[in-house]
């Protein structure tokens, strides 16, 4: 069974958004790392780089396939985590301490259009 | 309209063990039971287990069968001892790639060949449509064959411990049969890994009651997932990536399993002998890149903006740690050391073309 923390937002694609004021910080579930095994890889944007909600911002990938990363809320990036370049296993380690991108947050209403952690929860069943 | 799924006969073994299961040729088959790296590295290390029961088997027997199979695969069998295994394949008039098998010589006249899951009715089709002209017997035998493959550096000592198997007489591509509880099974030094190892085709019942002997002992079962990095990082080729309808032998650099001067020649030779002499168009190459990003199947292999080819298989390597590829490029940008690009999502990453055997198989000639 995987790890569900309360107080993030949760997309249908399994990322989460981790509110801290006018920032967001986005990485991939524990249900996702699990899914996808081992990660080899985590092509991230470049800071400064605008993301939008439901478009891709880029990619982690385990040794059998590319997952594309869609962002749960539009923004600016003012951060990638560096430590997933020389370490993409990070995520598998644990997925919710090492998040992908920090973006300034453009729309926080966006953020009702997520799910809470309970509704996260039955969406993949657990 | 969905064909119905098929299963191997250690289905229900795949899914008891918490495999992760997914269609493949038509089968559904274990990609993975932990993770492909500790499978990976199981095999490359000590041993590990696949089930191919999904491979298709056809024996040829009948006066002529020597000779057709000689006409239609392109190494050489004309006079080998029994006992030898050969590599191979099967082609098109034009040169294009009908299958890649292996053909077993049983007896005189009695050869026995095991082709790709997602093959087989293609192949048997194929197959009988040749043999028409030849005083053969075609029997596809697909059905009562299971096949498991032990593979790794510990693979001989593994089958004698836990099967009771000595196949320590074998060397490199030859096989026996052996009587165990009155079936006749065949245990070959083959494999599709790089390491050392065997394959073993037997009934279902034999091949179920192996597994378990195995898996009681401790050995690692391998699923599709890693059985494609290894077979990969060792140059060797897969049906529908490196070798298809449109690319020959040749062109994926295979030329060294078409026997040109073979008596009777084979369906195809004047084709592959036409791009062997003049220079294919397309070339199949190995890449290696500087960076982390990942190459994929179907991902554009650029020479500066010009697209020149794609990828058809690529990994971040697992014993090769790096980002590796295989991929299919005009001949002209095909040189070792040449510089290319291969366009990852929205990015272009730099590649220097290599050989394709990017890890040093380990087999025990």
């Amino acid at each position: 069974m995987s790890k569900i923390i309360e107080g993030l937002y949760y997309s249908e694609s399994h990322e989460y958004v981790r509110v801290e004021g006018e920032f967001g910080y986005i990485g991939i579930t524990d249900h996702a790392q699990h899914e996808l095994g081992n990660v080899v890889y985590v092509d991230m944007p470049e800071v400064d780089d605008e993301v939008t909600a439901g478009e891709e911002f880029g990619a982690v990938e385990s040794t059998k396939a590319a997952s594309d990363l869609m962002s749960p809320v539009s923004g600016t990036v003012v951060e990638v985590n560096e430590a997933l370049e020389d370490e993409p296993g990070l995520i598998n380690k644990d997925a919710f301490e090492n998040w992908i991108i920090k973006v300034q947050l453009s729309d926080t209403a966006e953020l009702d259009d997520l799910m809470d952690a309970a509704a996260y929860k039955a969406m993949i069943g657990e | 309209m969905a064909e119905e799924i098929k299963t191997t006969c250690l289905h229900d073994k795949h899914v008891a063990l918490g495999a992760l299961m997914t269609p493949f040729a038509g089968f559904d088959m274990p990609i993975q039971y932990k993770d492909i790296v500790t499978e990976h590295n199981a095999v490359r290390n000590a041993v590990g287990v696949f089930d191919v029961s999904h491979m298709g088997e056809v024996e040829v027997s009948g006066p002529e069968a020597e000779k057709f199979v000689n006409r239609i695969f392109t190494n050489d069998i004309a006079g080998a001892e029994v006992g030898k295994v050969f590599y191979g394949m099967m082609l098109y008039p034009d040169g294009g790639t009908v299958d890649d098998l292996l053909v077993y010589k049983m007896g005189e006249n009695d050869l026995f060949l095991v082709i790709n899951a997602a093959n087989i009715d293609k192949d048997v089709a194929w197959i009988n449509e040749q043999a028409a002209a030849f005083d053969v017997k075609v029997d596809n035998q697909s059905d009562y064959y299971a096949q498991i493959a032990v593979q790794g550096p510990v693979a001989e000592a593994q089958m004698l411990k836990s099967l009771g198997i000595d196949a320590s007489d074998l060397t490199f591509y030859t096989f026996k049969k052996m009587q165990l509880d009155g079936e006749t099974i065949i245990v070959s030094r083959t494999g599709y890994t790089g390491e050392d190892g065997f394959e073993v085709y037997a009934s279902h019942d034999t091949i179920i009651k192996m597994w378990d002997k195995l898996m009681a002992d401790g050995v690692q079962p391998c699923g599709l997932g890693c059985r494609d990095t290894l077979r990969f990082e060792a140059g060797l080729p897969l049906y529908g990536d490196e070798l298809t309808a449109e690319i020959s032998p040749v062109m994926a650099t295979l030329s060294m399993f078409c026997k040109f001067d073979k008596e009777g020649g084979f369906i195809g030779m004047e084709a592959c002998a036409k791009q062997k002499a003049e220079g294919s168009a397309k070339k199949l190459v190995g890449l290696v890149m500087k960076d982390k990003a990942i190459p994929r199947h179907g991902y554009e292999v650029l020479d500066g903006d010009k697209v020149v080819g794609y990828v058809t298989t690529g990994y971040r390597g697992i014993s090769v740690d790096k980002s590796i590829a295989f991929a299919l490029v005009d001949r002209e940008v095909g040189a070792l050391g040449n510089e290319l690009s291969i366009r990852i999502r929205k990015k272009v990453f730099p590649a220097t073309v290599v050989k394709k055997r990017f890890y040093q198989p380990n087999y025990k000639k």
